[in-house]
């Protein structure tokens, strides 16, 4: 059965342009969303694309403008209503800065124990041995309960808060961009960690990230995000066949990559991304992409399967027949 | 080999609670002129106060305790009075950071900022000045430059930000342009510009580019020679190419691997533990307690730079005995 169902989501933003003049900013603009138990769906995508806005619908930190998120099949703002703590149960969150969501006066034991407090999952007496045990998993020693945040690495202040999303025993944990703020010896230490109490406890993440490469490693299934809509989709395959919309080709080619051949032509995007204000007429993605025709300026494309993937792309299928003819055939079965 | 910039024994501390903390310790490197020189390493390495202390930029409220010799075309410039490292701060060496907000004034027009150095270092009149920073902001691809030069900073982008950056760094035409993280806070597809950009104007005008980074695949698209810092100290340095497929340190070895994001199994690979702060680095090789291929010897004492390939150098007593499997 699926864990997590986000069905057209759209969170919209009033804002005040001064003079009296207001806009909305489209944050999250129809995103469908499927999870499994135990299973990752990372969503890649550049800052302002509305990754976090998305998150943050998810795991009931706010409410969406129209759309429905399930969660093992019932109604998530239904759930919220009829019984808050069973959804906080379900559905528990890591930000990319685990300082900002930590009060730094109080100690780790505190903080990593406040579920166990609040939901009432062990007797009084067990709490600080169920404390010991969650820091443990996560990699840190017994006496890290007695330290304040201050005392802590990056590292070990994410291993924290994973270890409180952890107390309660979520099905499904939000990860928004955990290791950005990381070095790169550390990232690799904390996505580790995330593997491994996948495979123990059997938790789904929705693992945020800018980072393709990154996210190859864990991820189970992909979404590609720009400007509040889901470009490209699909499961990990995805990955080694190669992506068939123009921006989720740019986002990997884009990356510097180590051991790439010397005077290999990569195409850079052109500009900025436009405003969620104003999204641009047609395919959002229309003003930067090196493919655009005529009609990509003035109709819209749906997000549709192609090539065992779903793709927001009206030249989609061009794309594929592009890609490497001969290997394309052979991972597709197309004619 | 000339040289345009020589740095030797260069160490800086802080004075801070417990003495003074050591942020970089017996650095000694050069830069030719036009070459690209990339030092990477994690946080906290040093990295930044390498670069800062070059030309004299360090603030002074921090007080630090510099020695060495940072020679600029033969010229010492540790201890230069600070009129005339002024002057030459504009038309030699030029400077972009990460933040640009940190370097753009925010009550200032986009026009006023970039026509400021024209005119004190290049003794350029306003309409000069004017015409000037045009051109530079075509140079640095800033759409519809007339109009920016009225703009504030809030008006722009990140992107944009960072090239008007760019644009002020260059407009005295400096020989040497220090980056320090210059796209660390971008997006990969506006650091993907900023990289070509900053790479085609260093050809053609010739300059040198001392580029920090903490990104190993940012090194291999920009530069020619590379330095990794470990704990305040160059711990290998050598021609990119070579440094990025036969690397000698252990650390830049697993440094390597992450940036690769090398895995197996769902697991990536990891270097255990987490960089010693500068009051806690252990005696001898400060990256012994992380290292699988450490030995006793190791913590003996701190290891000798020593030649490891084709203009490769190495910190490291166990840098010959092979690759780990
Ligand atoms: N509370 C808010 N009010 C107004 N605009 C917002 C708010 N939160 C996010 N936004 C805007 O929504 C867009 C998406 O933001 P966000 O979800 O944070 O993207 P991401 O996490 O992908 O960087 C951005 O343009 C952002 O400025
Ligand atoms: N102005 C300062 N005052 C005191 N300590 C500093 C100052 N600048 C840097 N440091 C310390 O020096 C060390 C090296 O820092 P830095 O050069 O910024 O490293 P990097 O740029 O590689 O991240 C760090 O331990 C840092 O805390
Ligand atoms: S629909 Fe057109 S503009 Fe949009 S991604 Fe496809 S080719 Fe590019
Ligand atoms: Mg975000
Ligand atoms: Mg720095």
């Amino acid at each position: 059965m699926t864990l997590l169902k986000v069905h057209k989501l759209v969170r919209h933003f009033p804002v005040s342009r001064g003079f009296g003049s207001s806009a909305i900013v489209r944050a999250v603009d129809g995103v469908d969303l499927e999870i499994a138990p135990g299973e990752t769906l990372a969503i890649v995508g550049e800052s302002g694309c509305g990754k976090s806005s998305l998150a943050r619908c998810v795991a009931g930190l706010d409410t969406a403008t129209s759309g429905k998120v399930e969660v093992e099949g019932t109604d998530s703002a239904d759930m919220l209503t009829a019984d808050p703590m069973r959804f906080r149960r379900s559905i528990q969150m890591v930000f990319q800065d685990p300082y900002s969501s930590v009060n730094p006066r109080r100690r780790i034991g505190e903080i990593i124990g406040d579920g166990l407090r609040l939901h009432k999952l062990v007797p009084r007496a067990q709490r600080a041995e169920r404390v010991r045990e969650l820091l443990e998993q996560v990699g840190l020693a017994a006496d890290y309960a007695d330290r304040y945040p201050h005392e802590l690495s990056g590292g070990q202040r994410q291993r924290v808060s994973i270890a409180r999303a952890l107390a309660v025993n979520p099905r499904l944990i939000v990860c928004d961009e955990p290791v950005s703020a990381l070095d790169v010896s550390v990232q690799a230490q904390v996505m580790n960690l995330l593997v491994r109490l996948q495979r123990d406890h059997g938790v789904a993440y929705l693992f945020i990230s800018h980072d393709l490469a990154l996210v190859r490693h864990i991820a189970h299934k992909v979404a590609v995000m720009y400007l509040g809509q889901v470009v490209e989709s699909g499961d990990a395959a995805i990955f080694d066949q190669g992506f068939l919309h123009p921006y989720a080709q740019s986002l990997f080619d884009a990356a510097p990559r180590i051991g790439r051949p010397e005077g290999e032509e990569v195409e850079l995007l052109e500009g900025d991304v436009p405003s969620p204000i104003s999204p641009p007429s047609g395919c959002r993605f229309h003003t930067r992409c090196p493919q655009t025709i005529d009609r990509c300026k003035v109709e819209a494309p749906d997000l549709r399967p192609v090539a065992g993937r779903d793709v927001r792309c009206h030249r989609a299928e061009e794309m594929l027949a592009r890609m490497m003819p001969p290997q394309a055939e052979a991972a597709f079965g197309t004619g | 080999m000339t040289s345009l910039l020589t740095v030797k024994s260069l160490c800086v501390g802080f004075p801070g609670k417990r003495g003074v903390l050591p942020a970089v310790e017996d650095l000694d490197f050069h830069i030719a002129p036009g070459e690209t020189l990339a030092i990477v390493g994690e946080s906290g390495s040093g990295k930044s106060t390498a670069a800062l202390s070059i030309p004299g930029l360090l603030s002074r409220s921090s007080r630090p305790v510099v020695s060495g010799s940072v020679r600029f075309e033969g010229q010492e410039m540790l201890n230069m009075p600070d009129r005339k490292l002024a002057r030459m701060r504009g038309p030699d060496v030029g400077m972009i950071f990460q933040d640009p907000s940190t370097s753009l004034n925010p009550v200032f027009t986009i026009g006023r900022q970039i026509c400021e150095p024209l005119r004190t270092h290049m003794g350029l009149d306003a309409r000069a000045a004017e015409a000037r920073a045009i051109e530079l902001l075509e140079l640095v691809k800033v759409s519809a430059p007339e109009q920016r030069l009225a703009q504030y900073p809030h008006n722009l982008s990140g992107g944009m930000r960072q090239r008007v950056m760019i644009a002020i760094a260059l407009a005295c035409s400096p020989r040497l342009l220090i980056a320090d993280e210059p796209t660390t806070a971008l997006d990969v597809t506006v650091q993907a510009q900023v990289l070509r950009l900053i790479s085609g104007l260093q050809k053609s005008l010739g300059m040198a580019v001392l580029l920090i980074t903490h990104d190993l695949g940012v090194v291999w698209e920009t530069a020619d020679r590379v330095i990794v810092m470990y704990a305040g100290r160059k711990v290998e340095e050598g021609p990119v190419r070579r440094i990025l497929s036969q690397p000698s340190h252990p650390y830049t070895e697993g440094l390597l691997r992450a940036a690769r994001k090398e895995g197996r199994d769902g697991f990536l690979t990891e270097i255990p533990g987490v960089v010693p702060p500068p009051h806690q680095r252990p005696p001898g090789c400060a990256f012994e307690p992380r290292c699988a291929r450490a030995i006793a010897a190791c913590r003996a004492a701190v290891p000798a730079i020593r030649s490891t390939g084709p203009g490769q150098v190495a910190a490291c007593i166990r840098a010959e005995e092979g690759q780990p499997a």
